[in-house]
């Protein structure tokens, strides 16, 4: 199989997805990256117009901004942009998190998000802590929108925000909405009542390589916005090196290809999910 | 060639690539593998992905017994690769058989040999001497296997005793297409060199040689410093000349699917019995000769109280479910302290505690239940412990010590190093007698004198084996002991249990007839019903599904009940006994 592998999942090609952080982009160099295994160059027309190129045809792309994000649609837009209510919030920071790429599909990236069991051996002192280890059981289901919800989630966390003071119980939700896209909801360490929100975009550059551009949308409330973003990369420089260790890098969809335990129910809904809606880009699809 | 290359065994690591508590990433024909040398010295070859999640294993943590993953904790044994322990799991861990996939494994000639799917020995080497070799620095090279081999067949060197003569006669010994035998002469020296070549993958390979004799300080280094830099001048001309063929696709290794079992994300057990408690092993020691000591504190909030003769379930990480006695005394409540005995026939519950378990491991336990309470209303109690029975009779004398009642606590045992928890019978002061070393005879007149002389208000205690407990309930009784003076709890029923009998067991309180067919028992069968009764040991020792009878007659097989409440026909051990009569009629 080759890497660059072209996309014929419809559901991807007619998607957006975000190719990069605004910031990033300078107005004097093209900048180059790649999405669903075509090479594409993003150029700064004056200072609000962004043009984005497939390199192999020369065709222009489907392009536009939001949240901070430049997003590009490979074929034709079937639907919009996820919409991120919490954005429209007036008391919280949005905030892009730095865009890190990962040897890995963007499938297993997703996966790792929606993970908590590894929050003590791979995020240890952070957002978990042995021998505190244990996954409660927690509740997932498929919504009428069609996205995956787990709720009743709750693990120990000693440092579960950049502001967190002490050790808690933190409530988490996690919400699959699109194949490459994932959010997490996590109680406030000051407004207990009130959830931060994480959206992850992930960006499959190809089949085994991504880009995964989390939003932070965090309550200003005792926060500031360089600990916000520093805390995020924290966390996901201590994931990066151990999705870049799985073997497949691809995400198999196929039951027995790997062994779930109860802690997976999120995981193994959600690949089942993937093989509903028939999308094999970054995936290993279930022999019939 | 590469599918016959399957079978051979090939050289996949030098023996010191696997120093203490490393995890060394090995590859052959394109498969990667984790091999560790666990701290006993056995090397294990395994498929390089944790069953769980896919993640290298080569990452994972060698702790000299277990190799534990870094995503999510997991940890898999030495030797068998079966995972012991799922930290996201405490209560129910792995009951199910979650097996790694091994490679065999062979030290020989300062390597590390293996195979996909071996046949035969590792290739003998006439004038190797194991143990007196020197295995040079291995070379990789961009290169098929056998274009490698063919090309070291021209291999040039000194003999180590003449490393800096020019005028060696190199002849070819031997040669196939993983290795060559090359024996270099000049003058008296004469060294014999092999050059295994390790199928990396299609394209790609590693020179593992070895030559036939040791080298001993800075000739050494030449050695080493001499076949290295030919080597690797051997290496640049073997990579231009495959760099001219295309390069041959690389391998694809099969990894195995798990089994259905394993795909299937287990359901929460539903069994009676509960954990509900997590604690953390913060202390294990040796508290005597075959018993080890376990301080188990709870994770979070405080623990149950427990009263003196207290057991409570360990659901061990192999999902064996074990009672053990509480030995605490009074007010020592921030963690339990049981004692385990590693039994020589163990099914798996000791063994797993004296091996498996260590401190730092989550276990979970359930509350704490007293099927075998202290009476505080004696004027003197005895209490008689054989061995691993000193555990309850322990906690229950130092409440008694601690409230200045009188007692006398008999420890019969082998010998001085077989005396459990030192440190807490030495609290007893002069109430702790030994008895060390008799024989079964001997221990038969020791109870009796110890028996001797009952009187109103004197009350005694039995925990130790079936065959002592026995002797001491029968001298007892022939002593003037009555029934109700004497208190005993076995370790475990050696009852054959027959259940090969029907009945109806009907339940005056939930207006419910059940029938109980053969093999199943009483407490099965209330459970299939949707009764939660509770249960424990579930072989008729421990006493907690205790039920009271109404109507019917039991059939006992427990050795939880004494003889007059045996007699009495109104109480009967659900997880074992059965009905004599038709129809049992239970107050539940």
């Amino acid at each position: 199989m080759s890497i660059a592998a072209l996309c014929s999942d419809r559901v991807l090609l007619n998607d957006w997805h975000v190719i990069a952080d605004l910031t990033n982009l300078s107005a004097h160099e093209p900048f180059q990256t790649r999405l669903l295994g075509v090479d594409l160059t993003v150029y700064c027309r004056g200072r609000y117009n962004k043009e984005v190129l497939r390199n192999d045809t020369g065709a222009l792309v489907n392009a536009t901004k939001r949240y901070g994000f430049l997003w590009a649609c490979l074929g034709k837009p079937e639907r919009d942009i996820v919409f991120v209510p919490e954005a429209e919030e007036e008391d919280r920071y949005l905030l892009t998190g730095g865009s890190i790429a990962v040897k890995v599909s963007g499938l297993r990236t997703v996966e790792n998000f929606l993970d908590m069991g590894h929050f003590p051996f791979v995020h240890t002192g952070w957002l978990g802590e042995e021998p505190h280890t244990e996954v409660a059981p927690y509740k997932v289901e498929l919504t009428a929108a069609d996205e995956l919800v787990a709720t009743e989630c709750k693990f120990y966390q000693p440092v579960a925000s950049p502001t967190a003071k002490e050790g808690f119980v933190v409530d988490y939700i996690y919400k699959v909405i699109r194949p490459y896209t994932v959010a997490l909801y996590k109680s406030n360490p000051v407004q207990k009542e009130r959830l931060d929100v994480i959206t992850l975009f992930v960006q499959p550059v190809d089949e085994e390589n991504c880009v995964a551009h989390p939003f932070l949308c965090y309550l200003k409330d005792g926060s500031d916005e360089a600990g916000i973003r520093n805390f995020m990369q924290l966390i996901f420089a201590q994931d990066k090196p151990i999705l870049e260790n799985q073997l497949p890098k691809r995400l198999p969809l196929d039951p027995r290809a790997e062994t779930p335990i109860r802690a997976d129910a999120v995981a193994v809904l959600y690949r089942r999910w993937l093989r509903d809606k028939s999308v094999t880009y970054g995936a290993i699809p279930a022999r019939m | 060639m590469l599918d016959l290359a399957k079978s051979r065994w090939h050289p996949i690591a030098a023996a010191h690539d696997l120093p203490l508590r490393h995890v060394f990433h090995g590859q052959l024909l394109g498969r990667e593998f984790a091999v560790w040398r666990a701290d006993d010295g056995y090397v294990n070859i395994w498929e390089n992905r944790c069953l769980h999640r896919g993640v290298r294993l080569s990452i994972g943590i060698n702790d000299g017994r277990e190799l534990k993953c870094q995503y999510h904790g997991w940890r898999y044994s030495n030797r068998t690769a079966g995972c012991t322990y799922i930290p996201a799991h405490p209560a129910d861990a792995p009951a199910r058989t979650i097996t790694n996939r091994t490679f065999a494994a062979v030290e020989r000639y300062g390597l590390v040999w293996s195979a996909e799917e071996p046949q035969g020995e590792v290739p003998e080497v006439s004038g190797f001497a194991e143990g007196k070799l020197l295995a040079l620095r291995a070379i990789p090279v961009n290169a098929p296997a056998d274009v490698v081999a063919a090309q070291l067949t021209g291999y040039r060197f000194q003999p180590s005793g003449n490393i800096d003569g020019s005028a060696a006669k190199v002849a070819v010994e031997a040669s196939n297409a993983f290795s060559v035998a090359l024996r270099s002469s000049e003058g008296d020296a004469s060294t014999l060199a092999v050059l295994f070549v390790q199928p990396v993958d299609s394209n790609r390979s590693v020179i593992r040689g070895v030559l036939d004799s040791e080298v001993e300080g800075a000739a050494r280094l030449a050695v080493l410093r001499h076949h290295n830099e030919l080597l690797s001048r051997l290496r640049v001309a073997v990579e231009a000349e495959a760099a001219r063929e295309p390069a041959p696709a690389p391998l694809e290794p099969i990894i195995e699917r798990v089994s259905p079992e394993l795909a299937e994300m287990p359901e929460e057990t539903t069994h009676g019995r509960k954990a509900t408690i997590r604690v953390q092993v913060t202390r294990k020691w040796s508290a005597a000769d075959g018993i080890a000591g376990f301080e188990l504190r709870p994770l979070k909030g405080l623990l149950p109280t427990f009263q003196p003769g207290a057991h409570i379930d360990v659901h061990l990480p192999n999902g064996l479910i074990r009672q053990y006695s509480i030995t605490n005394g009074p007010g020592e409540s921030d963690s339990y302290v049981i004692g385990v005995k590693l039994e020589r026939d163990s099914k798996g519950g000791s063994t797993c505690l004296h091996e498996t378990v260590r401190e730092g491991d989550v276990l979970a336990i359930s509350e704490p239940r007293n099927n075998f309470p202290l009476r505080r209303d004696a004027i003197q109690t005895l209490f008689i412990a054989g061995g691993i029975g000193i555990t309850p009779l322990l906690a229950m004398a130092q409440a008694l010590n601690n409230q200045s009642l009188g007692h006398e606590l008999h420890y019969f045992a082998q010998n001085q190093a077989q005396l459990a928890f030192p440190e807490k019978t030495k609290t007893l002061g002069a109430s702790l007698k030994p008895h060390l070393g008799l024989s079964p005879d001997q221990t038969g007149a020791k109870l009796r004198e110890i028996l001797s002389g009952y009187g109103p208000d004197k009350h005694v205690y039995l925990c130790g084996p079936g065959p002592m407990l026995e002797a001491a309930r029968a001298i007892a009784a022939e002593m003037g002991w009555p029934e109700t003076a004497v208190h005993f709890e076995y370790f475990k029923n050696t009852n054959v249990i027959d259940d090969s009998t029907s009945f109806e067991v009907a339940l005056a309180r939930s207006c419910m007839t059940l029938t109980v067919p053969a093999g199943k028992t009483i407490l099965e069968v209330m459970r299939d019903a949707g009764i939660d009764m509770p249960s424990s040991c579930e072989q008729g020792a421990c006493g907690t599904c205790l039920a009271t009878v109404i109507e019917g007659e039991p059939d006992h097989q427990d050795v939880y009940l004494n003889d007059a409440e045996r007699k009495s026909g109104t109480k009967i051990m659900t997880c074992v006994s059965r009905a004599k009569s038709a129809r049992l009629v239970l107050d539940l």
